[in-house]
């Protein structure tokens, strides 16, 4: 399977909790991303779901080397990431590139935009060579929608969007093959999404990127997705086509996401079989027994608190599902 | 007890029971920088009625919390100076009266949650505590009795445990979960309009699902106006009768919610609706609406949308910018060229 | 209160949220107002009378001490007892000391030892405690702990009693001394700072950003890191000097500073103490040049605070 660029195997990240100032012990600790096999193939578009709290932005930053696995594998095409030496981890991570959340703090207001997108060319000085780097960053911005002239101004000059923009080309520096997008437009007006989500889905075609993208908008999410996982607690509850997922869903807790997603249409209001969860998500750092989601779930049995139900093909909807019970509901969807 | 309250707000001159709960006419308000004028709200009118959810949608910067903040008398002033209009409160207007009159307005007959119910709620003061100083401030409570309103209160707003919960600090609450509390916090003293400025703006889905799902049995319970600030299309399908579009500090559009969605009939709506991604597009690209948000301090002349609108015309790039016209009795739109947006569906 | 906030920044002449092919748009109307936050802070700066003052009273301080010639052209070693004591005179403004000699030609050359032992001591802390503070705040664990705890220690110590019992026990009471003894126990202080404010900006998103990109430590830190801490020691160094120059004469006239014949404003001080009912003009002079160039400093912080923290624009 050369076609797979990116690939997790049972990826765990734990926080340790500590008490004590000078002799820490450890209490416990918070299992932000636990147990996660994901794999990215070339040139699609993986989607992220969950809601706050679910692991997915830590999952993220393991992805592109920002945090370090408490255990687990990550290979970048085909490369375990943590059995290579620094020198060929810092080559395979340049494959991996961020697009982060917020436009406005990601981006240093000290330095210019040209220093910015080429930054990555001082780190890595053998991608461009020196004389060129100006005009590469050129390139890059004349890619992105930007004007090319516009090299030494600063990012408070920039609006939100263009900010994002701005983002998008300095993740593109390095050539890398994926991009992962941690909520890239959930800061930005719903004008505007529009457009920066046009323009990545127009980047992937020229350029033949994978894209792992991380949201909570599911109707984004659906539009841009190939395929869609589906967090909760730490783990991945549903995985599967965005066809799959969005019309099929298995997990009660898929389905109760998708129904509350409001719908922009007023003619459907009240004809919508709307699943309204009890309660708040458990705490990470102390999750229930068996199923996760059990403590919300409506169809919760004896069994889910005694058994962890695994992530397996179980009916014929012929997609993994990470629940006892699952089966297939109909809702009616937030795109429809 | 709430009578005796109603009893003061009587002798307010002008009150008419029968009047609308919430009037704004013409409102105006702008802001004195150092880079001149910012005009954030410009002649903004509208009304909402008891029972009735009034939906004022717009991006960011387009002036619908400042139009909130004026209404509530709570506007950073300086640098913001209501300028102009009136708010009338069934039939009083609000700017006309003298500050101690409208503070009891504001805690009895409107009140208002926000986005951010962490920063909303004082951290040093379990929330007991904040629901009870509410009732022994305005209604003149024991601390007992007024313990005992705080517990109902949140149990009205589903917070279970209440009467354990009520001593908690607002750190020890969940996003949601604080979220009730502000509506508790609102609701304590039966107004009679609600303002929501982006109320669930910071939550999840399935929270934000409880928390829409709730103040809709409240408002159905109580007969309240609920004026819904926000910018979410979702939502104001789910929940608006009536909605105001807001752009660059103007109201460019009005209308009932199923005549909006069905057939918007100002080009900025229009993008906005098209904007979503949506099922039968997908592998296309979303119709985006070029360009971006004029500054406050630099509105361009004539229709403030102009420079990114499609059906623009030379009419359009010219004072006055166009007036609300009448597209059908019950609604209105700010373009002189509504009849083609409207009709090329 | 989304609105609220992005209100500002609108009405701040910032871009509003949206996006272009180009920036000509209306939402660039602050791309003249600011270039930079230096290119800001200084021309705000410009623009305070009470900051133009100060700086003016530390220019003509510096360049007592550097250039005393360009003031006077008396030798303030040349002495005559006869003349102890005389008022001052169109010839000699400051009049004739204990000695008999030259109070104002003393008074300028008494200024270069305030002033060098305050520089080398405020960048002798400037850099080390700002080395140390980094350390701490960008590596936390048992760097932070070691680090934080030796802050702890010497801060401890009260400044007056420390500086008395080393200067006393090393018996050497000169320049380098008092600048050694200053920075010793001042260091921690601008550790603290940069310290805190590594850590409130390790975490920032373009920190990330780059370390995603395969930055190094040594890049973040100076490079995204470190920036954002130099305004406020920038801050804090003015400050210091203006305190710096009161030490040393603190020192000085409690006998455990400079010694005569050394000349600074502290042993003018400290020489004529007992003089001042019969002629009280020969504390006033050196006190009235010492407050003046302590407050000068002091002012000239609290400027550079005001135009340097955009939340008091």
């Amino acid at each position: 399977m050369s076609d797979v660029v990116l690939e997790t195997r049972d990826l765990v990240k734990h926080f340790p909790l500590t008490q004590g100032i000078v002799f820490k012990k450890q209490i416990g600790a918070v299992r932000a991303v636990d147990g996660v096999n994901l794999e990215l193939r070339r040139g699609e578009t993986l989607g992220i779901v969950g809601e706050s709290g679910c692991g997915k932005s830590t999952l993220a930053r393991m992805l592109v080397g920002l945090e370090t696995p408490t255990s687990g594998d990550l290979f970048v095409q085909g490369k375990n990431m943590s059995k290579v030496g620094a020198e060929e981890r810092r080559r395979g991570r340049r494959n991996i590139q961020l697009v982060m959340q917020d436009p406005y703090t990601s981006l240093n207001p000290r330095m210019t935009v040209g220093d910015i997108i080429g930054e990555p060319f001082e780190v890595h000085p053998d991608v461009v060579p020196k004389g060129s780097r100006r005009r590469k960053v050129q390139e890059l911005l004349e890619l992105v929608g930007l004007n090319p002239d516009h090299i030494n101004r600063y990012p408070h000059q920039f609006s939100g969007g263009q900010r994002q923009r701005i983002g998008i080309a300095r993740a593109l520096a390095l050539n890398p093959e994926i991009i992962l997008c941690d909520e890239p437009v959930s800061a930005l007006d719903v004008s505007i999404q529009a457009q920066v989500i046009n323009l990545l889905e127009k980047l992937q075609n020229e350029l033949g990127l994978s894209y792992v993208f991380i949201a909570h908008d599911l109707s984004v999410v659906r539009h841009i997705a190939d395929r869609v996982a589906v967090m909760y607690l730490g783990k991945i509850v549903e995985i599967g086509t965005e066809d799959e997922i969005y019309e099929s869903p298995t997990h009660p807790y898929t389905q109760a996401l998708l129904s509350a997603v409001p719908v922009p249409d007023p003619k459907l209001r009240g004809q919508r079989d709307q699943i309204v969860l009890v309660g708040d998500v458990p705490s990470p750092a102390n999750p229930p027994s068996g199923c996760r989601f059990r403590t919300r779930c409506w169809k919760a049995q004896d069994i889910c608190a005694e058994q962890e139900p695994l992530l397996q093909i179980r009916d014929k909807s012929g997609h993994p599902s990470a629940c006892h019970f699952a089966e297939v509901r109909d809702v009616v969807h937030a795109t429809e | 007890m709430s009578t005796d309250v109603n009893v003061k707000l009587d002798a307010l001159p002008g009150l008419d029971p029968k009047a609308l709960p919430l009037q704004v006419k013409n409102l105006q308000v702008e802001f004195r920088t150092r880079n001149g004028i910012a005009h954030a709200v410009n002649g903004v009118s509208f009304d909402v009625r008891a029972g009735e959810t009034r939906a004022i949608l717009g991006e960011s910067g387009c002036g619908k919390s400042v139009t909130a903040q004026a209404i509530m008398g709570i506007l950073d002033s300086p640098p913001g100076f209501v300028t102009g209009g009136e708010i009338l409160y069934r039939g009083v207007d609000l700017l006309k009266l003298p500050e101690s009159e409208r503070r009891k307005v504001r805690a009895n007959r409107i009140a208002m949650i926000f986005q951010d119910a962490l920063s909303a709620l004082n951290p040093v003061f379990t929330v007991g505590f904040q629901l009870g100083e509410l009732f022994r401030k305005h209604r003149g409570m024991s601390r007992q009795d007024a313990k005992a309103r705080s517990v109902e209160l949140l149990d009205l707003v589903k917070i279970p445990a209440a009467k354990q919960r009520v001593n908690d600090y607002p750190h020890q609450f969940s996003g949601g979960m604080r979220q009730r509390v502000m509506i508790a916090m609102a609701l304590a003293l039966d107004p009679e309009v609600l303002i929501a400025d982006e109320p669930t703006t910071a939550l999840d889905v399935t929270v934000q699902a409880q928390i829409m799902a709730l103040l809709a049995e409240l408002q159905r319970e109580r007969n309240m106006a609920l004026v819904l600030i926000t910018h979410d299309m979702g939502v104001v399908a789910d929940v608006a009768d009536r909605i105001s579009v807001m752009y660059a500090g103007r109201v460019i559009e009005e209308a009932g919610v199923h005549e909006i969605y069905a057939s918007p009939a100002h080009p900025y709506t229009k993008g906005l609706l098209e904007s979503i991604p949506r099922l039968d597009l997908k592998g296309q690209e979303l119709s985006a609406i070029k360009g971006l948000p004029p500054a406050l301090t630099n509105i361009p002349p004539g229709c403030a949308f102009n420079p990114r609108c499609r059906y623009a015309q030379d009419v359009c790039k010219q004072d006055p910018a166009p007036a609300l016209f009448q597209v059908s009795p019950s609604r209105t739109a700010a373009c002189h060229f509504w009849k083609e947006v409207k009709g090329d569906e | 209160m989304s609105d609220l906030s992005s209100a500002g920044t609108a009405v701040g002449g910032a871009p509003v949220g949206g996006d272009g092919p180009t920036t000509d748009a209306p939402g660039s109307g602050g791309q003249e107002r600011s270039a930079s936050l230096w290119a800001d802070a200084r021309r705000q700066l410009m623009r305070d009378p009470v900051f133009v003052i100060a700086f003016l009273y530390i220019l003509v301080v510096g360049s007592m001490a550097a250039f005393p010639k360009l003031w006077t052209s008396q030798d303030p070693r040349a002495c005559n007892t006869d003349r102890s004591r005389i008022s001052p005179s169109w010839e000699h403004p400051f009049g004739f000391d204990i000695l008999g000699c030259d109070y104002y030609s003393h008074a300028i050359y008494g200024a270069w030892p305030s002033m060098v032992i305050a520089i080398m001591a405020t960048g002798g802390i400037v850099v080390f405690g700002g080395v140390m503070g980094m350390l701490a705040g960008y590596y936390g664990g048992w760097v932070d702990a070691i680090i934080s705890r030796a802050m702890d220690i010497v801060l401890s110590l009260p400044f007056l009693l420390g500086a008395i019992v080393f200067l006393t026990v090393i018996k050497r009471q000169n320049i380098w001394t008092l600048t050694l003894v200053l920075f010793l126990l001042a260091w921690p202080t601008v550790a603290r700072i940069t310290r805190g404010s590594v850590i409130s900006s390790k975490d920032l998103d373009y920190v990330h950003a780059a370390k995603a990109v395969g930055a190094r430590n040594s890049r973040l830190m100076f490079r995204h890191i470190l920036p954002n801490a130099v305004a406020p020691m920038m801050v804090y160094a003015t400050i210091v000097l203006g305190s710096f120059v009161a030490a040393e004469a603190t020192l000085t006239f409690l006998g455990v500073g400079l010694q005569p014949p050394a000349q600074s404003w502290g042993i003018m001080i400290s020489v004529h103490q007992v003089y001042f009912l019969e002629d009280p003009w020969l504390l006033l002079f050196p006190c009235g040049l010492l407050v003046g160039t302590v407050l000068s400093f002091i002012l000239m912080g609290d400027a550079l605070r005001d135009a340097l923290d955009p939340k008091f624009r």
